[in-house]
């Protein structure tokens, strides 16, 4: 019996253990909290001021009070996220949530809000709540990961759609999706929008993801060449999204075994625009350490080389058959 | 307190990297009843130029006697007020007691007796006239203080620096609106202590036009029901205020007269406020530019009252952007005003060019004046122009001066170069 701590009271619990005798937390779920990091500001404005007025700004500096969004990190067992403002955005607009059912694997949801709409970041982390919430239900009703994830694009289309305003159509909140599903012997990918999901393993990289782009459309039409599309204008107009206009049934989903160990890296434009080729990622990728250093040195990557949009990268570890 | 304050902040707060300077109006607006305010409230002194050269013509003291009996009149019950004659010296014509009096009927009936009594003689020493309409306020402390100044000559008794001595002393202790009768005065010395004493200047080239004048004057210093109103300036740390001007109704730079009264805060002060008043004031604050997609609070503005209690409050933001569309953008509230105050100083500049003879400099100051007035809509300064300049086309500017200018005619266009177009009313 190997004894561990309630991660809600910190009193003993063995690992079997579903619920914590203590506190009664169920000890079989662990998932990032909902509505992302929330009020948890931090005290100090970079200039060391520590008094704000009522709106927020610093007394000192007169600068805004930095959000928590600003630089957001989870750590669960397996699995680890970064997301940041970037150096160029006023706001965080990416959100990401994920967590762990013991016994049965991991779910992640990386969302980037469109900066087009209004509250993106609201319809980012909207999203990303949602869907986790559907795909850790249906990972613990150990349902299809493939048809979860398509409740999952669903639910959380909906629930962003909500928050339109019918008067600002035009400027609906909404955001873009991809997703993670991964058990001992199996991953699926969902996303919706220009999201990405990256397979890293000791054998090489791939892109799991194909772009909901207008340009990546036109270059599957053989209309325009790879390089092509990435300094075209049109690189990053969104063919598919979610939102109250979005008119998405489903996400584009793939699945595929999990046979040696690896790391799932799911992240936004932000992180890809410097490394979109999966041997981009695979050279900047560092080895044998933990997936948060993972995804802290490829949010570092993509601050270093401008952080022009937010930034944000989930890693999973993949044990191939090793246990999830 | 009769009045609600609002104020509203117009700026486009997104910058582009780098950049420092943070434009915007903040526009200050009451509502609410000023008539609500109590007569006793409120305190009037007349000073009138009696010096010799009233009595050439003759009429010029007739009309002064006139606007001042007129202004008398116009004095509510429980007002209180005196009448002061201006010469080298100052004397109170009205009461003989050195102190104001509470005006009625009988006070009213009295004073207008003394001022039809005046003679003229003497010569004219502005910053004793004011020293002693000072003296007069002294004792008063309810509200609104307020003094009109009559002159139709220059300011030859005394030194400027005796004048500056004295604007210093008694600025911000009262109010003060000046009006030059006839061609004879100077425009920058009226304007100058109309500036220090937070008024008005303006030409009364007619003398018949004065009576009307004098009774607005006082009706609406009667109508100010909150005295000393402050602007108050936040700004942050390694941040100054560039400048602080009001340009609307007229132009007024309120730079200098800040007052410390906090960290990163001064005060300046905007004088009395009545009821349904709008003013708009053009803010720039040099701030140290923070990073691309950071927030900066530029200036938080405070409108603080007599006792410093915070009347209303806007925020001055800074946003920094490399989105050019955004950055780029130029507020049409500061647009336009920046171009009033162009078009104030292209008018004074070209008239002094005018004067020293510097025809090219003239021209190319005055048409550029006419430029700026026709861009914006001031039809009112387009026209006073057109009486120094012969205008061949106002879009470009093309102007030759007139020969012949009316003293009159020109010493108006300088008197209300200031006098600005309201941003977005027609």
């Amino acid at each position: 019996m190997i004894m561990e701590s309630c991660p809600e009271c910190s009193s003993p619990v063995a690992s079997q253990d579903r619920f914590c005798e203590a506190c009664g937390r169920n000890l079989r779920l662990q998932r990032t909290p909902v509505g992302g990091p929330g009020s948890q500001w931090p005290p100090m404005c970079a200039c060391g001021g520590e008094e704000f007025d009522a709106d927020g700004f610093c007394e000192q500096c007169g600068r805004a009070r930095p959000s928590a969004r600003d630089r957001v990190e989870f750590v669960l067992p397996g699995v680890a996220g970064v997301s940041d403002r970037g150096k160029r955005r006023q706001r965080n607009e990416d959100s990401m949530a994920f967590g762990r059912v013991r016994g049965r694997g991991v779910a992640a949801v990386v969302c980037d809000g469109v900066a087009s709409s209004e509250r993106a970041e609201q319809a980012s982390q909207t999203a990303v709540d949602t869907a986790a919430d559907v795909l850790l239900t249906g990972l613990q009703a150990g349902m299809d990961a493939e048809s979860s994830t398509t409740d999952s694009v669903v639910a959380a289309n909906d629930a962003v759609g909500r928050l339109a305003r019918p008067e600002a159509a035009e400027v609906a909140p909404s955001c873009t999706f991809v997703s993670a599903v991964v058990t001992d012997d199996s991953a699926t990918v969902g996303w919706v929008g220009d999201s990405r999901a990256y397979l890293v393993a000791e054998a090489g990289a791939a892109r799991l993801t194909t772009d909901d782009t207008w340009a990546a459309q036109l270059v599957a039409e053989g209309v325009l060449t790879e390089e092509e599309a990435l300094t075209d204008r049109r690189a990053h107009v969104l063919s598919r999204w979610l939102g109250a206009d979005s008119g998405v049934e489903a996400p584009q989903t793939v699945t595929f075994k999990v046979e040696t160990p690896g790391l799932l890296v799911l992240c936004s434009d932000g992180l890809w625009n410097y490394v979109p080729e999966p041997e981009d990622l695979l050279e900047v990728l560092p080895r044998g350490v933990p997936p948060i250093e993972v995804a802290r040195e490829l949010v570092e990557v993509a601050l270093k080389a401008g952080g022009h949009d937010n930034i944000t990268v989930v890693v999973v570890q993949l044990r191939g058959g090793h246990g999830a | 307190m009769a009045l609600d304050f609002a104020v509203e902040v117009f700026q486009n707060e997104y910058l582009p990297e780098g950049a420092a300077d943070v434009d915007a109006i903040v526009t200050v607006t009451t509502t609410g009843v000023a008539a609500e305010v109590v007569s006793a409230d409120a305190a009037e002194v007349v000073i009138v130029d009696t010096s010799a050269s009233m009595a050439y013509p003759p009429s010029k003291l007739t009309a002064a006697k006139q606007a001042t009996v007129a202004a008398i009149d116009a004095l509510r019950d429980g007002v209180w007020f005196a009448v002061v004659a201006g010469t080298d010296t100052a004397r109170v014509v009205y009461p003989r007691s050195r102190k104001l009096v509470v005006a009625d009927s009988r006070s009213r009936a009295a004073a207008k007796q003394a001022v039809r009594a005046l003679r003229a003689d003497g010569g004219t020493a502005m910053g004793r006239w004011l020293a002693l309409a000072d003296d007069l306020f002294a004792g008063f402390e309810g509200g609104p203080r307020h003094a009109i100044l009559l002159t139709d000559g220059e300011n030859q008794h005394e030194s400027p620096r005796q004048l500056t001595k004295v604007l210093d002393e008694v600025a911000g202790r009262f109010t003060c609106d000046c009006r030059g009768v006839g061609t004879d005065w100077r425009v920058a010395e009226l304007r100058r202590i109309a500036e220090a004493m937070l008024g008005t200047v303006d030409i009364v080239a007619d003398p018949d036009g004065l009576a009307a004048d004098f009774r607005s004057m006082a009706a609406s210093a009667m109508g100010k029901a909150v005295a000393d109103v402050s602007l108050r300036l936040w700004t942050p740390e390694g941040a100054r205020v560039v400048s602080l001007k009001q340009v609307s109704p007229g132009l007024r730079d309120l730079t200098g007269r800040r007052v410390e009264s906090g960290p990163r805060t001064g005060e300046y002060p905007t004088g009395a406020w009545g009821g349904a008043e709008s003013r708009d004031y053009h803010l720039r604050v040099r701030v140290r530019p923070a990073g691309v997609g950071d927030r900066m609070l530029a200036s938080r503005v405070s409108l603080v009252g007599p006792s410093g209690e915070v009347l209303g409050q806007g925020r001055v933001l800074a946003v920094w952007t490399e989105d050019s569309a955004l950055s780029t953008r130029i507020s049409s509230e500061v647009a336009h005003y920046t171009g009033q105050a162009e078009l104030a100083e292209a008018i004074q500049d070209g008239l002094e060019a005018r004067k020293s003879g510097d025809v090219g400099r003239a021209t190319a100051k005055l048409g550029r004046a006419v430029r700026l007035a026709h861009e914006s809509g001031n039809t009112d300064t387009a026209k006073l122009l057109a009486k120094v300049v012969e205008v061949e086309d106002p879009r470009t500017g093309t102007v030759k001066l007139r020969a012949r200018v009316a003293d009159a005619d020109e010493m108006t266009l300088d008197t209300r170069s200031t006098v600005t177009k309201r941003v977005g009313k027609g």
